[in-house]
C-alpha cells in the first residue's frame, strides 16, 4: 500500500463531498415532499388517489435506480423538441438536474412507504382525543398525527438517507464529479483502483458515520417520553406561588 | 363509599336550570347489530348523571354520539340548545358542518377509559394544547391556568414529565385537567376508572366528586356503584340499547322497578 498516494487521493476525492451531499440532501428534501403527498394518497381511502400512488411506488421501487437515471438522462433527450416547447429542456439538459430528478423520484417511492407506516402507526386513541377537543383537518394533522408519525418513521428514514448518500455514486455515470466520479477519473489516470476505491469507500463511511450520529441526536431529542423520567423533579413550586 | 363526603343525591338539581344536553330517540347500528334502539336523555346544567349498564348495552356508544365520535343513524342531539346538524353521506349519516362539530366539541370535554393523553407532549403541553390551538387563547394565560388545574388534581409536580412516566391514576387526573382547561359546559366520562388498578380508582373518583360538588354538568358512564349512588343526582340504566330504568339514585337503588336492573345491582355489589 502506498500511503502517500492514498493521502493524495483522499485530498482529491474530498473535493467531491460537497456535490455528493448536495445531491443527497437535495433529492431527499424534494423527495420527502413528494413522499408525503404519495403517503397521504395511499391512506386517503379514495381509490383514484390510492391507485396511482401504488402504481408509482411499484414502478420506482421495482426498477433499478441506474436504469431510471439512464432513462431520464439519455431517454428524455429523444424528446428534446417537445421538452424545448414546454420550456423544460434547460432543466433536462443538465446532468445535475437529471441526477437530482432521478434520485428524488426514487427516494420518494421508498420514503412514501416509510411515511405511510408512520402515519398508520399513530394510535387511534390519540387522534380521537384530538377530535374530542375540537381538532380536525390540518390542525389535527400538524399538532398530533404528524409529530407522532415522525417519531415512528425517523429510524427507517435515517436508513433511507444513508442509502441515498450511497446512491449518489450512480450519478457519476452521467458525468457528475462527486466522490465516485472523481475516483473513477483518478483511476483512469493512475490505474490504481484498489487504493482509490478504498479511499472512496472510507469517505462514504465517514459521511454516513456523521449522518447516523446526527439522526441519533434528533431521535434522542424527539423522544424524551421514551427515556426514564428525571429522578428528581426540580423544585420550582416556590417560584409560582 | 365512606369518605365522609355528604351525599349529593339529597339535593336534586334545580329543575328550572337550563338544558345542557338533550338526546332524542337516538339510534345507531354497527353493521347488522343495533346498539342503540331509540335512547333519549336530558341533562340540565349542574346535573351529574351516571349511566350504567352491562357491557354491550350501548352506554359508551350513546356517550360517544353526544360529541360525534360516533355519528347516530337517526335521532337528535342538542347541546346547550344547539342541534347538531346531520346529513346523509356516502357511508351513512355524517355531520353536516365540521366547524359546528369542532366548536361543540371544544365545549364538550371528554375523558376516556384509556386516558388518551398525547404521548409526545408533556403533561403541561397536553393541558394547554386545545386552549392554545383550538380556542386560540393567549399561551401565558393558558399555562397559568393549566398549572392551577394540575395543582387541583394533585399532579403539579409532574407537569414537565411525559404521560408514559405517570401511573394510570395520575394520567387520568391529567386527562381530567386537560378536559377542564377547555372550560367545558359539559363533561363526558367514558368509564374513567375501568382501566385503573383498584388502588388507583379512589384518587380519580375523588377528583370527579370534587367536580360534581362544584356544580359541573357531568355524564358519567361507569361501573362504580358507589359513585352512581352517592355523587350523581340521576342514574340511567341502559339494557340492550334502550333505557330500562331511570331516576334519582335513592329511588332506583332503593326500589328498582326493572327486573334487569335488580339483577345488575345485585351482581355489582
Amino acid at each position: 500500500m502506498d500511503f502517500a498516494f492514498m493521502r493524495d487521493a483522499f485530498l482529491t476525492l474530498i473535493g467531491g463531498v460537497p456535490l455528493t451531499l448536495n445531491l443527497a440532501f437535495m433529492s431527499v428534501g424534494l423527495g420527502a415532499v413528494l413522499a408525503l403527498l404519495l403517503a397521504l394518497m395511499r391512506i386517503s381511502g379514495v381509490r383514484v388517489l390510492d391507485w396511482p400512488a401504488q402504481a408509482y411506488v411499484f414502478v420506482f421501487r421495482g426498477t433499478p435506480l441506474l436504469v431510471q437515471i439512464f432513462l431520464i438522462y439519455y431517454g428524455l433527450g429523444q424528446f428534446r423538441p417537445a421538452l424545448q416547447e414546454w420550456g423544460l429542456w434547460a432543466f433536462f439538459r443538465e446532468p445535475y438536474w437529471c441526477a437530482v430528478f432521478a434520485l428524488t423520484l426514487n427516494t420518494a417511492a421508498y420514503a412514501s412507504e416509510i411515511m405511510r407506516g408512520g402515519l398508520q402507526s399513530v394510535p387511534y386513541n390519540q387522534v380521537e382525543a384530538a377530535r374530542a377537543c375540537g381538532m380536525s383537518g390540518f390542525l389535527l394533522f400538524r399538532r398530533v398525527v404528524f409529530p407522532i408519525a415522525l417519531r415512528q418513521a425517523l429510524p427507517a428514514y435515517g436508513s433511507e438517507l444513508i442509502l441515498m448518500v450511497k446512491a449518489t455514486s450512480l450519478a457519476s455515470i452521467i458525468t457528475m464529479m462527486e466522490v465516485t466520479g472523481l475516483a473513477a477519473k483518478l483511476i483512469s489516470q493512475t490505474f490504481r483502483a484498489v487504493e482509490v476505491f478504498i479511499v472512496a469507500g472510507l469517505i462514504y463511511l465517514i459521511l454516513n458515520f456523521i449522518i447516523t450520529r446526527i439522526i441519533m441526536a434528533i431521535e434522542w431529542w424527539l423522544s424524551p417520553h421514551l427515556r426514564r423520567p428525571p429522578a428528581v423533579e426540580p423544585r420550582l413550586e416556590a417560584a409560582h406561588v | 363509599m365512606s369518605n365522609g363526603v355528604a351525599s349529593l343525591s339529597s339535593q336534586p338539581a334545580p329543575s328550572e336550570a337550563a338544558p345542557a344536553v338533550s338526546v332524542n330517540n337516538l339510534r345507531k347500528s354497527f353493521g347488522s347489530l343495533e346498539v342503540l334502539k331509540g335512547v333519549s336523555l336530558g341533562a340540565r346544567e349542574g346535573d351529574v348523571i351516571s349511566i350504567l349498564g352491562a357491557s354491550g348495552s350501548g352506554k359508551s356508544t350513546m356517550l360517544r354520539c353526544i360529541n360525534m365520535l360516533e355519528v347516530p343513524d337517526s335521532g337528535e342531539i342538542r347541546i346547550g340548545g344547539e342541534t347538531i346538524a346531520l346529513r346523509k353521506g356516502r357511508k351513512g349519516m355524517e355531520p353536516a358542518d365540521q366547524r359546528q362539530v369542532d366548536r361543540i366539541r371544544s365545549r364538550v370535554a371528554m375523558v376516556f377509559q384509556s386516558f388518551n393523553l398525547w404521548s409526545h407532549m408533556t403533561i403541561l403541553e397536553n393541558v394547554i394544547e386545545a386552549p392554545v390551538h383550538v380556542q386560540k387563547r393567549p399561551k401565558a394565560e393558558c399555562i397559568a391556568e393549566a398549572e392551577e388545574l394540575l395543582a387541583k388534581v394533585g399532579i403539579i409536580d409532574k407537569r414537565n414529565q411525559y404521560p408514559s412516566h405517570l401511573s394510570g391514576g395520575q394520567q387520568q387526573r391529567a386527562a381530567i385537567a386537560r378536559a377542564l382547561a377547555m372550560h367545558p359546559k359539559v363533561m363526558l366520562f367514558d368509564e374513567p376508572t375501568s382501566a385503573l388498578d383498584p388502588e388507583l380508582v379512589g384518587e380519580v373518583l375523588r377528583v370527579m366528586r370534587s367536580l360534581a360538588e362544584e356544580g359541573r354538568t357531568m355524564l358519567v358512564v361507569t361501573h362504580e356503584m358507589g359513585f352512581a349512588r352517592d355523587v350523581s343526582n340521576r342514574v340511567v340504566f341502559l339494557h340492550k340499547g334502550v333505557v330500562e330504568e331511570e331516576g334519582a339514585p335513592a329511588e332506583v337503588f332503593g326500589a328498582p322497578k326493572s327486573e334487569r336492573f335488580k339483577q345488575f345491582i345485585s351482581s355489582h355489589r
